[in-house]
């Protein structure tokens, strides 16, 4: 069976692509850094590729807002290339910087009738940036990146990252559609928390505010999803906080998982 | 041409947070009638725009629909304001970088809107405040003179006008005839910072060319001869006076610390780990088969003393940028930062004049270096930060760097013939006299006269120069590179062409704005600046590279073998030296040192022994863990990202609630590979105040040991130095970093850990005028920092501080002695008397490399260096960050001998609170015992006690028959947690 082609859409101010590359690599795709403006001159080559990523960073300096200025040059020019590759049953994945990317480019929900965006990332209840594990619970959403999935303990590291829907109504509509992908929690809870309006859990368990404690979004498709927390921060099992307290370490951290699921999509 | 003013606030239902943050700080300030006024972000926009266009870009650019809202304006002078209404704009200064405004250019164009120019604001509504309130608190909070303007009511304009181009006036300077008074004002008077002896010396050269000097060459030879550049004070001659009589040195440095380094280097022969030291821009050791690393720590004081996020903003890109510059570029992998201010807490009125509050300063500082180094993805992984009121005019701020290259990228040459390439950031007025301003001294009125030297970074230019810098050198593309860093062009052009030559044409050099002389523009500090080498033929390819990511690269010269450095504009011939005088022209200078060793109070251990009860000891550990220099810096430590890059194995914070104070980070920097890094530091002014000999020991053994015990091999650790210190100029301050010096070079050599790298600030002064009128100059205490870089094989042997499990034993491994100088059980007390601590370097080795077994083998569960408050903090510590209890017998405490006839109360006091040096605490399971003390045979080591399943730490002495601590982990975790919680 081929490789799976992973392409890492890096643009100025993008850090977190070799990582990113790396991590798709481990779990058996092949993964290319391109930078926008070679996309931009030739987006044909998006064609050759099943996965494409969009890594964090602080692309063009998070500069009037986090992600807004990539956002918007895709939104300008690529939004036909990207809903086709959507369309062509392949899968985006945005971590950070490129959950906010997504969000504000339309690439993950449609616009509201009324012409605004459905939600938004917004600046941190604490008002600063802030590096941080977090406990999120997945309950039966239907991306495909989370197949398998229950819990994963991972970082985040944001200003930017309280999600805010436009409306109740939004709300409602993407937790029926299971498009609610991922959602902070208490360290030990074991059922999933009611969904609502105010975060069940509070800082620092929920690190940022999010409205429903909303973590990762997927779109209606389940096959792009955008997250802030960083699965690629949490591939080894020696990337978890307290390794050093374990005696055996398993043999992957929670985070490798999404990789190997985008793979496993394609086999 | 309409000029636009769009303004963002917050959407109904959504808070002002700013606005709440502000009424929070006003009240500190003890302003009553500021209440909580309504912030917006701002944006001037001009160009031939109408209101639909402007409210198109509001909407989809500038504005987010969800949790903003918008309105948009023509700009006017007459707006009308409500009863009691004030209004304050703040804007950046003309030329200050306006990351947001020029990105929101780019943008806005590229959308396809016709746009002349876009400038950022912020605007502060009051309802009902009085106006001097407001405008202590613009000047105290919300606007920084130095790179930003206010203004009250109405903006004064309805148009920007742009810059008006410069029109070439070359400029002789009358030095030939000049007299010695006439010399010392032209230095002053073009803040040159050049000596008399200097000015004199440049005036013979002159007059044996018969002619003028240009400005432009009067400038390069300040920059070039500065202290900052040059460190002629330090690499100069010294005549050192101590008890040991007299010391001649032709150059300090080379003779102490460099000679160390090339002591060991012969002493190890092909074994020899160091690749290039104390030359390029960083010192660089082996790593693995195919990669060196290298580390680099700068200081960036001065700036940050008067322009606190953009000093520190611009302190970090710099390191960066030396790391980019190493070899033929490193990438940087991992940070540190490490900070001294004076007490956040102290009050208003009680600062001199001209400084800036502590806290205000803190929060500047910590932001600047998070904005940079958090968009540049490099981990920020160490760092420590010290109080102490002589920081009040002259805080300190260490950036330091770590990079990876490959092994056949860490040397460089420049050759004839290549052409001179800038890349990155165009140069603005941004900086001018920032090396001849970092070598005076700071003034109450320097922020007026030095604001040109203050600068705000644009981490992103740099982040694209990063990318192409090592695209292009994987590629070969060219054959030297260096950063711009202090003295712009002049500094990194002179430098690179000292053996060849060069010609350089100024007015190719990409500008900000127009309207630069040559001179400004050759000595512009403007940021996020490489220059490179690049021979001919590969021009077409490297220029091609950078536009491919929309990097802007210029030619602007050639390195050619004339052995002069010729200054083009347009036509005109502006300056031509030779680089022999530009570089070794400058007259020696001798200057004297002296130490007379202080005189040692004897440490007054029987009255306060007796004193001593559990309630009186249990206090002292907790004031301890609340003094600032110990307590958790949590709340700066997590706004930077330590994880980015995925390279992190020990993070900075550990244990079972991620808040226990690690000893050093472990970086991976391969992916895939457990070869890892490990950074720590060392540093206490406190015993600088005693005895900078021992202050110096005892930090370098401070860095080794954190590095120790998260698992480096102690045999590869590599050292650096920075010295901040006060006036040199005065014998007895110049004797005590002389002292340090030697104290750096006989501990190198003792425990093999070679210097690689280090740099000096000197005449770290502030001077005022008291409400007496008299003159008044605080100097910083002696402050050396010193960084370890440390390497492990396998960092899956790594450990933590945290304790792990109950029934584990705990080891005291090291001699504790009668040290109390500089301690911190003497700062919560008041004593400032006793011995201060010092280091048995044979005994410190012995210790180091036996540990470092013991933990390659696996025999430890964690363990934790024993520093400020000594064994009681290190080991409570231990017990809140793993959640775990302790009982403690101090009657195992290994005293040195002759202490172990003293009464027992005495001695349980040494035993809880002296620092002597290279101490450990271990944790150890019942099973690994055995073979622990059998690794750990012939140095000092005790069984201590034991882990227990409490929550409480329990300290008992069965020799006094009494309890001397019981505290609970929630107890002492609080204490430590309070004082820096956000």
């Amino acid at each position: 069976m081929t490789q799976p082609k992973v392409l890492i859409l890096r643009a100025p101010g993008t850090n977190c692509d070799l990582e990113t590359a790396y991590a798709f690599e481990q779990a058996g795709g092949v993964a290319e850094r391109v930078h926008i403006n070679q996309l931009l001159e030739s987006p044909s080559l998006l064609g050759e590729f099943q996965i494409l990523a969009f890594p964090g960073g602080f692309s063009y300096g998070d500069d009037i807002a986090a992600g807004k200025i990539l956002a918007l040059e895709i939104g300008h020019r690529l939004a036909d290339l990207l809903h086709t590759f959507k369309d062509q049953n392949k899968l985006i994945l945005g971590i950070c910087n490129g959950f906010q990317i997504l969000i504000k480019s339309g690439l993950l929900l449609n616009d509201l009738a009324d012409g605004r965006p459905a939600a938004t990332l917004t600046w941190n209840d604490h008002g600063r940036y802030e590096d941080r594990w977090v406990h999120l619970r997945h309950n039966e959403s239907r991306s495909f990146f989370l197949k398998g999935v229950e819990k994963l303990y991972l970082p985040i590291a944001h200003a930017e990252g309280k999600f805010v829907p436009t409306s109740q109504d939004v709300l409602q509509e993407l937790n029926a559609n299971r498009q609610i992908a991922l959602r902070y929690g208490a360290p030990d809870s074991e059922k999933e928390e009611e969904l609502g309006w105010e975060p069940v859990v509070t800082f620092p368990e929920n690190p940022n505010g999010s409205i429903g404690d909303i973590s990762a979004i997927s779109d209606e498709t389940g096959r792009v999803l955008g997250m802030m927390p960083h699965p690629e921060r949490h591939i080894f099992p020696y990337h978890h906080p307290s390794w050093t307290r374990r005696t055996q370490q398993p043999k992957h951290g929670d985070g490798f998982i999404l990789f190997q699921n985008a793979i496993n999509y394609f086999q | 041409m309409t000029l636009w003013q769009i303004e963002i606030v917050p959407a109904k239902g959504y808070v002002d947070r700013k606005g709440l943050e502000i009424d929070q700080e006003a009240k500190e300030l003890g302003l009553s009638t500021i209440g909580t006024p309504q912030t917006a972000s701002g944006y001037l926009v001009q160009g031939d725009l109408s209101e639909e266009t402007v409210t198109a870009l509001a909407k989809n650019l500038f504005s987010d629909q969800v949790v903003e809202q918008f309105s948009v304006n023509k700009v006017t002078t007459e707006g009308k304001l409500g009863n009691g209404q004030i209004r304050l704009y703040v804007l950046p200064l003309p030329g200050v970088t306006d990351a947001v405004a020029e990105s929101a250019l780019k943008t806005a164009k590229r959308l396809g809107y016709d746009i002349e120019t876009i400038r950022t604001f912020s605007r502060y509504l009051f309802e009902g405040a009085r106006q001097n309130e407001a405008e202590i608190l613009a000047e105290k909070l919300l606007a920084n003179g130095s790179i930003e303007q206010t203004i009250w009511g109405n903006f004064p304009f309805t148009e920007i006008q742009p810059s008006s181009p410069y029109v070439l006036q070359k400029r002789e300077i009358e030095l030939l005839e000049a007299t010695d008074e006439e010399m010392v004002a032209i230095s002053k008077e073009w803040q040159l910072s050049l000596s008399l002896v200097e000015m004199k010396t440049i005036q013979a050269h002159y007059r044996s060319l018969s002619r003028q000097p240009t400005d432009i060459e009067l400038e390069t030879i300040a920059q070039t001869w500065s202290e900052h550049c040059s460190h002629k004070t330090l690499a100069g001659k010294i005549e050192y006076h101590d008890e040991n009589g007299v010391r001649h040195y032709e150059n300090m440095l080379k003779e102490t610390i460099f000679a160390a380094t090339n002591r060991l280097r012969k002493q190890w022969g092909k074994n020899d780990w160091c690749v290039s030291v104390f030359k390029d821009n960083a010192g660089i050791v082996r790593f693995d088969e195919e990669n060196n690393i290298s580390f680099k720590v700068e200081t960036h004081n001065r700036p940050s003393a008067l322009e606190p996020y953009g000093g520190a903003n611009t302190g970090i890109g710099g390191v960066l940028r030396d790391t980019m510059g190493t070899g033929l570029g490193a990438r940087p992998i991992c940070s540190t930062d490490v900070f001294c201010f004076a007490d956040p807490h102290t009050e208003a009125k009680e600062l001199p004049p001209g400084t800036l509050h502590p806290k205000r300063i803190m929060k500047g500082v910590v932001s600047g270096v998070r904005d940079y180094g958090n968009r540049m993805g490099i981990p920020t992984v160490n760092g420590a930060v010290y109080f102490d009121k002589r920081y009040v005019g002259n805080p300190l701020v260490f950036c330091g760097n770590v990079g990876i290259l490959p092994r056949e990228k860490s040397f460089k040459e420049a050759m004839p013939g290549d052409y001179i390439v800038a890349i990155g950031g165009k140069t603005g007025r941004d900086g001018i006299h920032g090396a001849t301003f970092s070598s005076a001294e700071l003034t109450s009125e320097s922020d007026t006269l030095s604001g040109g030297a203050v600068q705000i970074g644009n981490a992103i230019t740099e982040k694209m120069v990063l990318d192409v810098l090592l695209a292009a050198r994987d590629k070969n593309l060219y054959s030297a590179v260096t950063d711009c860093g202090a003295g712009g062009f002049s500094s990194a052009i002179g430098e690179m062409g000292e053996e060849i030559g060069a010609e350089v044409w100024l007015d190719k050099a990409p500008l900000k704005y127009e309207g630069l002389s040559y001179t400004e523009i050759w000595i512009s500090e403007a940021q996020e600046r490489m220059v490179f080498s690049v021979p001919p033929e590969n021009w077409p390819a490297f220029k091609k590279l950078c536009q491919a990511e929309s990097v802007e690269a210029c030619w602007i010269g050639l390195f050619k073998p004339t052995g002069n450095l010729e200054l083009k504009y347009g036509d005109e011939q502006v300056g031509i030296l030779s680089m022999d005088f530009m570089h070794n022209g400058r007259p020696p200078i001798v200057r004297k040192a002296t130490y007379s060793p202080t005189e040692v109070t004897p440490f007054p251990l029987e009255k306060v022994a007796s004193e001593a009860t559990q309630d009186r000891l249990e206090n002292s550990l907790l004031k301890i863990l609340s003094s600032l220099n110990v307590a958790s810096k949590e709340s700066i430590i997590r706004q930077y990202d330590h994880e980015v890059q995925s390279g992190s194995f020990i993070k900075p914070l550990v244990g079972l609630k991620n808040d226990g104070p690690g000893n050093a980070s472990v970086i991976c920097p391969v992916l895939g590979s457990r070869r890892g890094v490990v950074v720590s530091c060392g540093m206490n002014p406190y015993y600088g105040d005693h005895d900078t000999y021992h202050m110096t020991t005892s930090s370098i053994d401070e860095a080794i040991r954190n590095c120790v015990a998260v698992g480096a091999d102690p045999a590869k650790i590599a050292l650096l130095d920075n010295f901040c210190w006060g006036h040199t100029d005065r014998p007895e301050t110049l004797g005590s970093l002389v002292r340090a010096a030697i104290a750096c070079q006989e501990a190198a050599l003792a425990f093999e850990t070679p210097f690689i790298s280090g740099k000096d600030s000197l005449h770290n002064e502030f001077s005022y005028n008291d409400p007496q009128g008299q003159r008044q100059t605080i100097s910083i205490p002696a402050t050396l920092l010193i960084s370890a870089m440390g390497q492990i094989a396998d960092a899956s042997r790594a450990l933590t501080m945290d304790l792990k499990e109950e029934g584990n034993a705990l080891y005291l491994v090291g001699l504790t002695k009668n040290e109390w100088a500089g301690s911190h059980f003497g700062l919560v007390n008041d004593l400032t008397a006793g011995e201060v601590p010092k280091v048995d370097f044979v005994v410190a080795k012995e210790t180091f490399t036996k540990l470092h077994q013991a933990i390659d083998k696996r025999l430890l569960r964690a363990c934790h260096d024993l520093s400020e408050g000594g064994f009681a903090v290190a080991a409570a510590e231990m017990a809140f960050s793993g959640q775990l209890g302790l009982e403690l017998n101090l009657d195992n405490v290994l005293l040195k001998r002759e202490l172990q006839t003293l009464p027992a109360k005495q001695q349980n006091l040494i035993a809880l609170f002296a620092e002597s040096n290279t101490r450990f605490l271990c944790e150890v399971t019942p099973e690994n015992r055995a073979t622990f003390e059998e690794t750990l045979s012939g140095i000092p080591v005790a069984h201590v006690g034991t882990v227990t399943q409490t929550d409480t730490l329990e300290v008992t002495s069965t020799r006094e028959g009494s309890k001397k601590i019981v505290l609970r982990n929630a107890d002492l975790k609080e204490a430590w947690q309070r004082p820096l919680r956000s």
